[in-house]
């Protein structure tokens, strides 16, 4: 059995729930970054998936780098918010960071 | 009369007694304390007499030149000069003005002699010389005065004296009243006259020849005939609102009430203004006004009916008064009606001629009875008199004098004046037996009473002994009869009483021999009226004149031999009189006819009723209709804050509660938990992914 189209949705498809799950569950802020990471590397295999079985060009491949970059450039930012939590509130669990509640 | 002689001897006339005024009336009373009453007497006496004299020369310059050409003009300055109305401040002395200037300023002049004497005590002497004065003054600008607007200012001017010094002794209550009432019955005639006026030169005016001097109106007096106003003839209107003038200054009926009440002024004042020149305007401007009279001979009969009424029905009030000068006002009013009689009858020159003889001898019975009330400290009852003979034989005599001129007394002045009223009233073109009739009674009358006072007041026996024993402040026997007035009171007298002889002079009779002087004097004034009446010489002859004229000898004799067997003789009881159908007529006669009381009740009530009603409906119906307003927009408003209350207020509050209760509600979506914005993200994407799953199947 050749490896199609589908399988690689399911696998990307599994990473998404399995970020979206870290994401939803974790209450450490990092958990909750490597979910985000996690999340977008899901992205990441759609796109190659699309590139290499559905168009004939590299638009998806070139994507993927920019989704690369931005992941990079997103967990730095998000790391620089947690050290600011954690200067402020000394932890960084999320569920401590409840100040903006209504 | 076309060109008059222009001059500047006029205003001095007016000018001097009105300087007189104004520093007496201004400095009067620093003068007064500085140096003496004798030197306002000077400040006062010397401008009337140089008045007189420059009267005087305006009446020879005027009898210098031929009859036509007798008119002086005094032009001072443009005083109004409006559209059509021109009137300037000009004076105008014709024969007419020239007779009545010397009236004025000589028995004015006479009178202000007397007064140093009669005022002598008062502590205001300044101020009276200073009205008397002012007055002067301003009759001589209603005599002078060359146009309506001129004499109006005289007009109302002496009105205005006359009520300051009625009320002189303003202290006590009812002088003050009775100047008021003077200055208000006037008022009404002033009214009239104002109106006349008015009408007189709107109509003149609309006819092209709009003018209120007198000598323009007389020229283009034609342009009136046939005019009507509201369907009357304009002259008739004119003439009779001019009259209803004349009856409020004359003190003719009905306006003549306020006269009797002005005796309340001092003597002098009676005598210069009630008596010799205020009450004379009336007279005086129909005189002036003769060519208008002419032309409406309805009023001409409602003047001489009035006079008439007014001789015979002021003569029979004056019988049974007991104030001396009382009589004597009612008199005046009497003799007043003899001269509307005359302008009424068209006879001017009689009117005039009586006009002159009455001002010397009623101006000498006034002076004469102020002696009299002087000499009995002010005691002023004739019951209360009598034998004054004895002690004031001067007074006596100029009294008795003046009495018999007064009375008709053959071949005294008003035998001459009042007989050719009389004979003109039966003989001429608008004359007729009956106004002659009432004149006739009248005179009957006035023998009577003027005979009664004689007699109450200088002979008999003196029955007012007592009035030393109350309050006069002066011994027993010293002061026990009155003392004879002083010369500067006595000469005046003299004077007047031999003037109230010798005056009827001018105008004696052509039935007597005379040549009518004063008539023909006068001619010029009245030769255009005279054009408009028929002549009345024509009328009547000398045989009928000898009848008239023996006729009211006879009935003066016997008003005479009346009141001499009744206050005299004592032959005849005045009991017949008092006690006639019961004692009725004398109380009548006694209370005036109760004339004042009927205008109380109906003119004064009614007014005060009306004002009553007036202030009622004020109250009542305006201030009820302003503060139903003031309810009905205090209603609204009440409403209208209670809509902003509730309502308004209502919608904003329950608006800004929702607004709170949905904040209230949404804040709790703000949890401030990381993951639960999430589940909500997520939560959203799914639900966003079944819906466009389901709608794409």
């Amino acid at each position: 059995m050749s490896i199609g189209l589908p399988h690689f949705l399911v696998v990307s498809t599994l990473v998404f729930l399995l970020g979206l799950y870290c994401v939803l569950t974790r209450r450490n802020a990092i958990g909750i970054l490597m979910g985000v990471e996690l999340i977008l590397n899901s992205a990441n295999i759609n796109y190659l998936a699309f590139s290499r079985y559905g168009s004939a060009n590299y638009d998806g491949q070139i994507f993927a780098i920019f989704v690369i970059m931005l992941a990079a450039a997103e967990a730095a930012i998000g790391l620089a918010i947690v050290i600011g939590i954690y200067q402020t509130f000394h932890t960084i669990d999320v569920e401590a960071t409840e100040t903006l509640r209504g | 009369m076309e060109h008059p002689i222009a001059t500047q001897s006029l205003r001095w006339i007016i000018f001097l007694p009105l300087l007189g005024a104004v520093i007496n009336g201004l400095f009067g009373r620093v003068i007064q304390k500085q140096f003496g009453k004798n030197a306002i007497s000077i400040l006062a006496c010397a401008p009337v007499w140089l008045a007189f004299a420059i009267s005087l020369s305006v009446f020879f310059q005027l009898r210098g030149v031929a009859p036509e050409e007798r008119a002086l003009l005094d032009n001072v300055w443009d005083w109004i000069h409006i559209g059509d109305l021109h009137a300037p401040m000009a004076f105008w002395a014709d024969p007419l003005s020239a007779t009545l200037l010397l009236v004025v300023t000589g028995v004015g002049g006479l009178i202000h002699i007397y007064s140093v004497a009669y005022m002598h005590d008062d502590a205001a002497f300044w101020r009276f010389f200073a009205y008397l004065n002012l007055f002067t003054a301003m009759m001589l600008t209603l005599v002078l005065g060359d146009n309506i607007l001129v004499m109006f200012v005289g007009w109302e001017g002496v009105g205005l004296c006359s009520f300051a010094l009625i009320g002189f002794w303003y202290e006590e209550y009812a002088n003050a009243t009775a100047g008021s009432k003077a200055f208000i019955v006037n008022r009404v005639g002033d009214f009239a006259f104002v109106v006349g006026a008015f009408l007189l030169f709107w109509t003149m005016s609309a006819a092209g020849h709009g003018s209120v001097i007198f000598r323009e109106i007389n020229q283009h007096a034609e342009v009136l005939s046939g005019k009507t106003f509201w369907g009357m003839d304009v002259v008739t209107v004119v003439t009779m609102l001019f009259f209803i003038g004349a009856t409020g200054k004359s003190a003719q009926i009905p306006l003549y009430v306020w006269l009797p009440d002005a005796m309340a002024g001092p003597t002098p004042v009676s005598a210069l203004i009630h008596a010799a020149t205020m009450v004379t305007a009336g007279v005086y401007m129909i005189g002036r006004t003769n060519v208008l009279f002419s032309m409406a001979p309805t009023t001409l009969h409602v003047v001489a009916f009035v006079g008439g009424l007014t001789a015979l029905f002021a003569a029979t009030i004056g019988t049974a008064q007991n104030d001396i000068k009382k009589v004597l006002a009612y008199s005046t009013v009497s003799q007043l009606g003899y001269m509307f009689l005359g302008m009424g009858v068209g006879a001017y020159a009689a009117g005039i001629y009586h006009l002159v003889t009455h001002a010397f001898f009623k101006a000498c019975l006034f002076l004469g009875s102020g002696s009299v009330i002087h000499a009995m400290h002010h005691e002023q009852d004739m019951r209360k008199m009598g034998g004054l003979r004895k002690w004031m034989p001067i007074t006596h005599w100029t009294f008795l004098i003046s009495t018999l001129c007064l009375t008709g007394f053959p071949f005294t002045s008003g035998f001459f004046s009042k007989d050719e009223i009389l004979w003109k009233a039966w003989s001429s073109e608008n004359g007729s037996p009956l106004f002659w009739l009432m004149g006739f009674c009248g005179a009957g009358l006035t023998a009577f009473y003027m005979f009664r006072q004689v007699y109450m007041t200088f002979y008999g026996e003196f029955r007012g002994g007592h009035h030393d024993d109350h309050g006069q402040g002066h011994g027993h026997g010293q002061e026990a009869h009155p003392h004879e007035s002083p010369l500067l009171m006595t000469l005046p007298l003299a004077i007047l009483a031999t003037m109230a002889l010798v005056i009827g002079l001018v105008g004696i009779p052509h039935s007597l021999g005379g040549s009518l002087e004063f008539e023909q004097w006068l001619a010029p004034v009245f030769e255009h009226g005279h054009e408009a009446v028929a002549h009345h010489a024509a009328h009547g002859s000398s045989a009928t004149e000898y009848l008239l004229m023996a006729m009211s000898v006879g009935i003066a004799f016997f008003g005479i031999f009346v009141a001499t067997s009744m206050y005299l003789w004592k032959t005849w009881s005045p009991d017949f009189f008092t006690n006639l159908a019961g004692g009725k007529v004398y109380t009548w006669v006694y209370n005036k006819y109760y004339v004042d009381e009927l205008y109380q009740e109906t003119f004064i009530n009614g007014t005060l009723r009306l004002s009553q009603f007036l202030a009622w409906f004020d109250r009542t119906i305006v201030d009820g209709i302003v503060n139903g307003a003031a309810t009905v927009v205090r209603g609204l408003s009440f409403l209208n804050g209670m809509f902003d209350q509730y309502v308004i207020d209502g919608i904003v509050n329950r608006l800004a509660e929702a607004t709170l209760f949905t904040g209230q509600r949404f804040r709790q979506m703000q949890t401030g938990s990381i993951n639960a914005y999430l589940y909500v993200v997520v939560g959203a994407v799914v639900v966003m992914m079944v819906v466009e799953l389901a709608w794409a199947g």
